[in-house]
């Protein structure tokens, strides 16, 4: 199988598992809609929009981690061997991080919408607010693959999770809460083309990094 | 002998730079005034940590090119001592800051990118000390080394670029750019960095064979 067929097969494979159950999917959406709801009964309301976006990536990153998490550590230790041997690790990160990145757009855009539906949205350029939560997802997605790879083989699940994630997620956090509070005040675009070249720069190098060193974390 | 010029070095640049330092004439400039001297101490501390984490990351790759057990421990020390060298850098900074900025944490990029590169290591070694296989413990926490190294260069070299900052190069500092450094400053500037790489290098050294000793003997 060439690697863009195993690909195809794997992310076949994920979306496939994961929809006959429900349980990841379900379980993580009720999670960021309570986390919102929660948020709401504490706040009732944000008058103050650099608060409003703040609180919103911090959800984000929550419910991203408490996402991603699973992508590794569902899998028992058989099944893994079984991918060991029908694709190699190349097809394995990539297919795992494109089916996180779906996810969490799925996931961002949900609660995007529910968050400005009980929070009054002060957005001044909605359509690139969006672009922003695009861009995060698809960050948060490529970091904490390869994280939760590294969190699921140490081999003690959510608390390692979170300590290796969050000190790496910072600097994208911070270029995203810049980059969406531009877009939040509707400021000229051409502002933003700065975050925007660096928050796609450092997931070049995420990327990559993940493909060079995936496959020694997958040998054992 | 021969072996230990660079450790004679070492002593002779930092004595040069602690003396240099204290007594050597300086310019006086507003706000700054003579705290302008910490910069042969704080500075130098910043240069020491990244050159071990640098280096914490070369033996990380090597680890898993060859899977040799001394590059792990060279790669663990030597992030050990670039913590080390973080921590005194934020504490000379904050003494510093406390003078000149009026505070000893003023929110300036630079000094929040460098507690969270602190983080990122500190995580290395959490991650590192939750196994006890050795084997596994070198691959896995090389493998998060290798990946954390290049997002702690952006956070630190290229995100505080991007905003206003209180640290000079950056924003409207009233004293000096790293372009224009006062020429005085310079002869004892370059050897205080030089000599703390190389004391962070030698206790690296040290540590790294105290560790290869204790895994001899157990």
């Amino acid at each position: 199988m060439t690697l863009i067929h195993q690909i195809k097969f794997l992310i076949r494979k994920e979306i496939m598992l994961e929809w006959r159950s429900r349980y990841a999917l379900n379980g993580i959406l009720l999670y960021v809609v309570s986390t919102v709801f929660v948020c709401y009964l504490s706040f009732r309301e944000i008058s103050n929009p650099p608060t409003w976006n703040a609180l919103f990536w911090i959800i984000m990153l929550f419910a991203s981690v408490n996402a991603i998490t699973k992508s590794f550590m569902q899998e028992s230790r058989g099944r893994q061997l079984y991918y060991y041997t029908i694709a190699g690790p190349h097809a394995i990160i990539i297919s795992k991080i494109i089916y996180n990145v779906l996810l969490m757009l799925l996931l961002s855009i949900i609660a995007l919408g529910f968050y400005s539906l009980v929070f009054k949205n002060p957005v001044g350029d909605p359509l690139f607010y969006m672009l922003a939560v695009v861009l995060g997802s698809i960050s948060f997605a490529s970091v904490f693959t390869m994280i939760s790879g590294i969190a699921s083989k140490a081999g003690n699940g959510g608390a390692l999770m979170a300590i290796l994630s969050f000190p790496v997620v910072i600097p994208l956090l911070l270029v995203l809460i810049k980059l969406s509070k531009n877009a939040l005040d509707g400021l000229d675009r051409a502002v933003s083309y700065d975050e925007i070249a660096i928050l796609l720069a450092i997931n070049v190098i995420v990327i990559t990094t993940s493909l060079l060193l995936f496959p020694y974390l997958w040998r054992d | 002998m021969n072996k230990s010029w660079w450790k004679i070095l070492a002593i002779v640049l930092v004595l040069f730079s602690i003396i240099g330092g204290f007594l050597f004439h300086v310019p006086a400039k507003p706000i700054l005034n003579e705290s302008i001297r910490n910069i042969h101490f704080h500075v130098p501390m910043w240069f020491a940590m990244i050159t071990m984490l640098a280096v914490s990351f070369v033996y990380s790759i090597k680890y898993l090119n060859k899977g040799n057990e001394n590059d792990d421990l060279m790669a663990v020390e030597s992030a050990n001592v670039g913590i080390v060298f973080g921590i005194l850098g934020l504490i000379t900074g904050m003494i510093w800051a406390n003078f000149t900025w009026g505070e000893p944490w003023s929110n300036d990029p630079k000094q929040n990118s460098s507690a969270i590169a602190l983080l990122i290591y500190m995580a290395y070694l959490v991650l590192r000390n939750s196994m006890d296989e050795e084997q596994k413990r070198g691959k896995i926490s090389s493998v998060y080394n290798v990946f954390a190294f290049p997002i702690m260069v952006v956070l630190l070299f290229v995100l505080p670029r991007m905003t206003d900052s209180l640290h000079p190069g950056n924003g409207g500092n009233p004293g000096f750019n790293t372009k224009d450094m006062a020429p005085e400053l310079r002869p004892v500037f370059y050897p205080a960095c030089l000599g703390w790489i190389l004391v962070s290098l030698w206790i690296t050294n040290l540590r790294f064979r105290i560790r290869k000793q204790e895994n001899l003997n157990s």
